[in-house]
């Protein structure tokens, strides 16, 4: 397993790759944010102001390692636990929360973004992302497409039906599979015998590689490698971060009935976010203070997110009928003007 | 020029893929076999193996790469081999084609179109004669799509790959090389969504699509020398379905028959007759009726014939209404 940084913050310093101190500041403030953005979400739902949702707790180094080796032109298709690519690759946060309040507004994505909108039925992302690699290709771009899944999409017939296509077409594509350990509530071993998840690529003809997705700086590193591999032509990758789900699966879900108090500790002193700033301090780039101005431009981020969240009002009538086709066919525009017409009489 | 429908598809692809270098195929031996009923034959030689893609055998791979390289801005033309095969893909097309211009408020569409031959009646194997548009028509945001000639079968391929919305077109396979037709060379875009005028009546109007338009037809000409004038709608789109054309030729004839070779139950006939019903009651001097298929699993060859609906079925649910 590739890594760079030991759990106690320990550098492999002959590997390091050369970033800034601002970039490394940067690197940690993408994941304090993400922390701080999804223990917020959590809070939210609790209070009965955000729906149920998926949360991020534990991922932040292997989302913000991977989405901060994208390029511009790159294109990025999530699985629906990616609070800290958003956050990196620059999707509102106004949004992200606004979809988990159950309003469509929060998947339009900004125009300037080649993100798609998370992916709900695990693993169907896959094919798609390979599509959108062959279209680059066909366009004759220079990019590549990111696709993130976890450990359960690799059972999946759509990561079976996606790689052999990435294979066979030498696809532009890096794959990268979040192994937090757990499909709800199915560990990792019962959900395949191979001895890895990153082995599977070899099946496919592509390399597959196991990396410390505790390790914000590992991740950097090999996805920025793949996507560069890719870019120039040398087919598609697949990523293995080795990580942990610290929270419950979604909001409604109760981690204690499959997994013990134990387990989920000795992962807690892995945390990825500790590991990092052990690191940064080690080198003499963090203390105190830096944490707290980081902390705190976070936290006014978050509060104007959800302030901005808040106020979105839920989509028109109108809004939930014209994005069905492309021109609106009678069936609908008839519907529409029945609710119109109801919403009349209740409004008298 | 008098073409085959198989013959007219293969020249709608070509010529929609000669206008627009965006456009591209990619299915199952769709390349150097062109086609298992050679839709897509000469096309490989033409544009080359970037843009008619043998892919492997994969439904749910050949569709979900056909929605990414749509959303990228490309308009593929994925080939299912046989409708039986479309399950292994359907979740692509209802959970993503169908909704990603919802999902996304418009930012991506998917211009793809997913052809595919369907129904009963060439001797086929299992698996290769079913009838299961219902299944695709009751999903918001797809459109269904069907032809009876090979005018039409050219006609709404070329207006299928110009649509901006993801397009289920189903080849009645029993039509395939069932005659020739008189066709415009020059490219024709036949609406979507709009039903045809198969035949002139005034007795009853017989809705019907795909393989089973020429079996009213042999019914309605049976009808005819009995004194019975049927009309006969082509839906040519199943949805969204063109309900005024619908209700405009039952308030003429004040009598309706559906086709189909569908099971029965939930099939298309119910939504239609429904409609008719709430729409057109006052017009109707007999109830909706249907002539489907049985609400069986298909027969194997030997039996297929008594599984879809006959001229003969056909003909005796006319007697039926008209003696009401």
């Amino acid at each position: 397993m590739f890594q760079l940084i030991d759990p106690e913050g320990r550098p492999d310093s002959t590997a390091l790759p050369d970033l800034s101190t601002d970039a490394l500041r940067r690197m940690y403030a993408l994941m304090l944010t993400t922390r701080l953005a999804d223990d917020k979400a959590f809070k939210l739902q609790r209070q009965g102001r955000m729906g149920t949702f998926a949360p991020s707790l534990g991922h932040e180094a292997c989302q913000v390692g991977t989405a901060l080796a994208l390029e511009k032109d790159d294109w990025f298709f999530p699985y629906f636990r990616d609070l800290g690519s958003y956050i990196t690759l620059g999707y509102p946060l106004e949004n992200y929360y606004v979809y988990w309040m159950g309003n469509e507004k929060g998947s339009e994505i900004p125009q300037d973004l080649n993100i798609f909108p998370l992916s709900v039925p695990v693993a169907s992302q896959i094919p798609q992302a390979v599509g959108a690699a062959m279209a680059a290709q066909r366009r004759g771009h220079r990019n590549a497409v990111v696709c993130t899944l976890g450990d359960g999409a690799t059972s999946q017939g759509d990561f079976h039906e996606g790689l052999n296509f990435a294979g066979v077409f030498k696809t532009p594509n890096v794959f990268v599979c979040y192994n937090n350990q757990y499909a709800i509530s199915l560990p990792r071993e019962k959900q395949t015998a191979s001895a890895t998840l990153a082995q599977k690529a070899e099946a496919y003809g592509f390399e597959g590689i196991q990396v410390d997705g505790n390790d914000v700086l590992a991740m950097y590193v090999k996805v920025g490698e793949a996507l560069k591999k890719a870019r120039a032509g040398g087919g598609p990758t697949l990523i293995e971060a080795v990580t942990y789900r610290l929270s419950n699966h979604t909001t409604s879900d109760d981690a204690g009935k499959y997994r013990s108090v134990d387990e989920a500790r000795e992962w807690e002193g892995r945390d990825p976010l500790v590991r990092f700033r052990a690191f940064l301090s080690g080198k003499h780039l963090w203390d105190e203070t830096l944490d707290q101005n980081v902390r705190a431009e976070a936290e006014t981020l978050i509060e104007e997110a959800v302030k901005a969240a808040e106020a979105m009002a839920p989509p028109p009538l109108e809004e939930m009928f014209i994005h069905t086709y492309a021109s609106m066919p009678a069936h609908l525009s008839r519907q529409l003007a029945e609710m119109r017409e109801i919403q009349r009489e209740k409004g008298r | 020029m008098k073409l085959n429908m198989v013959q007219a598809l293969n020249q709608a692809l070509l010529q929609e893929m000669e206008r627009d270098p965006d456009v591209l195929i990619l299915g199952e031996d769709v390349g150097v076999d062109g086609g298992v009923f050679r839709v897509t034959d000469g096309l490989l030689q033409k544009f080359g193996a970037e843009r008619v893609i043998d892919t492997p055998l994969a439904e749910s791979g050949i569709v979900g790469a056909a929605i990414g390289m749509a959303a990228y801005g490309l308009r593929p033309v994925a080939e299912i081999q046989f409708m039986g095969f479309v399950y292994e893909a359907y979740h692509q097309i209802v959970d993503h084609a169908a909704r990603l211009r919802n999902r996304t408020r418009g930012r991506y569409t998917v211009p793809m179109v997913v052809r595919m031959p369907y129904g009963a009646g060439v001797r086929a194997l299992e698996h290769h004669s079913e009838s299961t548009e219902a299944l695709f028509c009751h999903i918001p945001g797809l459109v269904v799509v069907t032809p009876s000639t090979p005018r039409d079968a050219k006609g709404l391929l070329t207006s299928a790959i110009r649509a901006d919305d993801p397009v289920i077109f189903l080849e009645p396979k029993r039509l395939y090389r069932a005659g020739k037709q008189e066709i415009p060379e020059e490219p024709e875009e036949i609406p979507l969504g709009k039903a045809r005028m198969a035949r002139e009546g005034e007795d009853l109007t017989i809705i019907a699509w795909g393989a089973m338009v020429p079996v009213a037809q042999a019914a309605a000409e049976e009808a005819e020398k009995a004194g019975i004038f049927p009309e006969i709608l082509d839906l040519r789109t199943l949805s969204p379905l063109d309900e005024e054309a619908v209700l405009e030729s039952v308030a003429r004839t004040g009598r309706a028959l559906v086709v189909h070779e569908a099971p029965r139950n939930c099939g298309l006939g119910a939504e239609i007759s429904a409609r008719i019903m709430e729409k057109s009651l006052l017009h109707l001097e007999a109830p909706v009726l249907r002539v489907t298929g049985q609400d069986i699993t298909v027969p194997l060859a030997q039996n297929e014939d008594l599984y879809y609906p006959s001229p003969q079925r056909v003909r005796l649910a006319i007697n039926k209404i008209m003696e009401w």
